[in-house]
């Protein structure tokens, strides 16, 4: 029964995969992208980890893909892309690679041979109090370091969007693009 | 009970289709897509050999890595709408020289 349930949410993963490869639409692919991350977590439940199911849907599925979809918008991005390549022979070579490292997958899979099935341990190694008490204690440093990360960056994000000294805010192409209306004039004598 | 190589095979199937976007795609944003694919199918071989081994630790990187991938996907796409800003395309054959 679990073989049918991986069979079905690995398919969707893959399918989510491809569609976002081919599609011309980056909202679509965007789309697609979370579909994969869905179908992503719901394999992470399969495996026990119940506390990264909740994280993925919630980082991935729900802060980032959002994240994406804000800046396809924000930059009109969702145009078709020129059909042409600089470099010519680059899409051709790029499929042999791809099919290239596909082959060395599938031949590592096939000589190797299927591992002998997990025998039922304990359903609950990875429980979300087992994680939360490893986490604080053992791995209390990079936990703490990821808070830094964090905070970089956060810190980049405003500091990337910072304007040049003395550019005009009207002069700022994406304010030109958007949609809001525009701000009040400033009071005069301020 | 799946067998642990199932989930490896699976894991690099979709790393190969992050790759295969990275290499083949010209919109910036797919490009940004297809790495986060990548680090996904990452996570899913971590999780995989964290349940065969029984581990909590597998599963704590896996944790931290999703926390990195987030910090690196908010950065990188503030970076893109700076280029933007510039450069007024999203292809990435026209972002080919140093200058901002």
């Amino acid at each position: 029964m679990e073989l049918v349930v991986f069979i079905i949410t690995a398919a969707v993963a893959i399918i989510g995969a491809a569609a976002m490869l081919v599609s011309r639409n980056a909202i679509h692919s965007a789309l697609f992208l979370l579909l994969n991350f869905s179908a992503i977590a719901v394999l992470f439940l399969l495996l026990r980890a119940p506390f990264l199911f909740a994280v993925q849907l919630i980082v991935y599925a729900g802060a980032i893909i959002v994240l994406f979809l804000f800046v396809v918008m924000l930059l009109g991005a969702e145009r078709a892309e020129d059909e042409r390549d600089r470099i010519g022979w680059q899409r051709p070579v790029a499929a042999l690679m791809g099919l290239l490292l596909l082959g060395e997958a599938l031949y590592v899979f096939v000589s190797r041979g299927v591992s002998a099935a997990v025998p039922p341990g304990s359903e609950d190694f990875a429980a979300p109090e087992k994680i939360g008490a490893a986490l604080f204690s053992s791995y209390l440093l990079p936990f703490e370091i990821t808070s830094v990360i964090l905070l970089a960056a956060l810190v980049g994000v405003v500091v990337l969007h910072q304007r040049e000294g003395g550019a005009a805010p009207e002069a700022d192409p994406l304010r030109e693009m958007s949609t809001i209306a525009p701000e009040p004039t400033r009071p005069q004598g301020g | 009970m799946v067998p642990t190589s199932y989930y490896v095979l699976l894991s690099a199937v979709l790393f190969t289709f992050g790759v295969l976007g990275v290499l083949t795609r010209r919109n910036a944003l797919i490009v940004f897509m297809s790495v986060e694919l990548m680090l996904n199918s990452a996570n899913l071989a971590l999780v995989a050999f964290a349940q065969q081994r029984q581990s909590t630790a597998g599963q704590i990187l896996v944790f931290f890595v999703i926390t990195v991938a987030a910090a690196e996907v908010a950065v990188g796409l503030a970076l893109l709408v700076t280029i933007f800003r510039s450069k007024r395309t999203t292809n990435i054959d026209e972002i080919s020289t140093l200058k901002g």
